[in-house]
């Protein structure tokens, strides 16, 4: 009896090794989330992306409408992919606003002119401010804004062909 | 084995070219922001802002802390921490405000917490259940040579 408690150390051990084994072969969430979901907006405004557009304020949220808030910039190459999803969100009567991060007007005309311009507004913001404020983690992402301005939803990574459903009903749930 | 040679280091070169020409295709055309490499006059705040720094975590590129990332959003969240810093917040502050958006794993310093308490506790209950061993060991042998 007294030598079986010699083991227990090592059965510990062997625990522990065990159960790093298997967290080493779970997939990993690579994501770092927001934890802004439930929060209202943080206050912002930034200026139009090109000239003789409009810019983007924080209240202009709060009209009782839900948007999508799609953080992109033309030199992010996943955009590219997002590009024809945005137009078949935009076409099934989702509002998006785009936020352009580190970008220049000539390029943002380019991306358009190439791949669609899904966009009710396009905004700049030269040093990630928004990004920042929303908990946002890179690019392409996009938020579910309902219409007291209340951030309801987030999509990180670039929206594919399955993501669109989802998101659409994310919309639909915040219009409630 | 000359021409296995030159094949691999021809590999080994479209490796390198592959590897290198990938990110530089992923880069935005703008400066840096004004604070992402520049820093602030006050030495002091300098010093408070680039040890905030050293303790939070690039958001994009997870394993690095912003102070030794060069991803475009590490640098405008240098140009953040600098900014706010000098403006008068401190860097308690500052780490507070982040975690409030991105949750504890934006911070590099552990927080005492639900999920976080074992890794406290259980050191200084390992240390007094040795402490004790060790005791009733010293003093078993002490009444053995007595």
């Amino acid at each position: 009896m007294n030598r079986l408690w010699l083991y227990l150390p090592l059965a510990v051990f062997f625990l522990l090794l065990g159960f790093a084994a298997y967290q080493l072969s779970q997939p990993k969430d690579e994501f770092v989330r927001s934890a802004m979901i439930g929060q209202p907006l943080p206050n912002f405004t930034l200026p139009a992306a090109m000239p003789g557009g409009q810019g983007v304020s924080a209240s202009d949220f709060a009209d009782g409408q839900p948007r999508l808030l799609n953080f992109w910039a033309s030199w992010c190459l996943p955009c590219v992919a997002e590009a024809p999803h945005l137009d078949t969100l935009r076409d099934e009567g989702a509002t998006i606003i785009g936020i352009a991060i580190r970008d220049r007007p000539e390029d943002i005309a380019r991306f358009i002119g190439q791949h669609g311009n899904p966009y009710a507004a396009i905004a700049s913001d030269d040093i990630s401010a928004v990004q920042l404020a929303l908990g946002s983690s890179g690019l392409p992402e996009t938020f579910v804004i309902d219409g007291r301005g209340v951030v309801r939803y987030q999509h990180i990574g670039d929206v594919r062909a399955e993501h669109v459903p989802v998101l659409l009903a994310e919309l639909r749930k915040a219009a409630r | 084995m000359t021409r296995t040679l030159s094949l691999a280091a021809a590999a080994l070169a479209a490796c390198l070219i592959a590897w290198t020409a990938v990110p530089a295709a992923a880069q935005d055309a703008l400066p840096p922001a004004p604070y992402a490499y520049r820093e602030l006059d006050d030495s002091r705040q300098e010093a408070a802002a680039r040890a905030l720094m050293h303790d939070l975590r690039c958001v994009t590129c997870q394993g690095q802390s912003i102070a030794d990332s060069d991803a475009p959003m590490a640098g405008d969240m240098r140009h953040f921490v600098r900014t706010r810093i000098a403006a008068g917040q401190n860097a308690e502050e500052v780490r507070g405000w982040l975690e409030q958006r991105y949750g504890d794993y934006i911070s590099y310093r552990p927080s005492f917490g639900r999920a976080t308490w074992p890794l406290f506790v259980l050191p200084v209950l390992l240390g007094l259940i040795a402490l004790v061993i060790i005791l009733r060991r010293v003093g078993g042998t002490r009444s053995a040579v007595q």
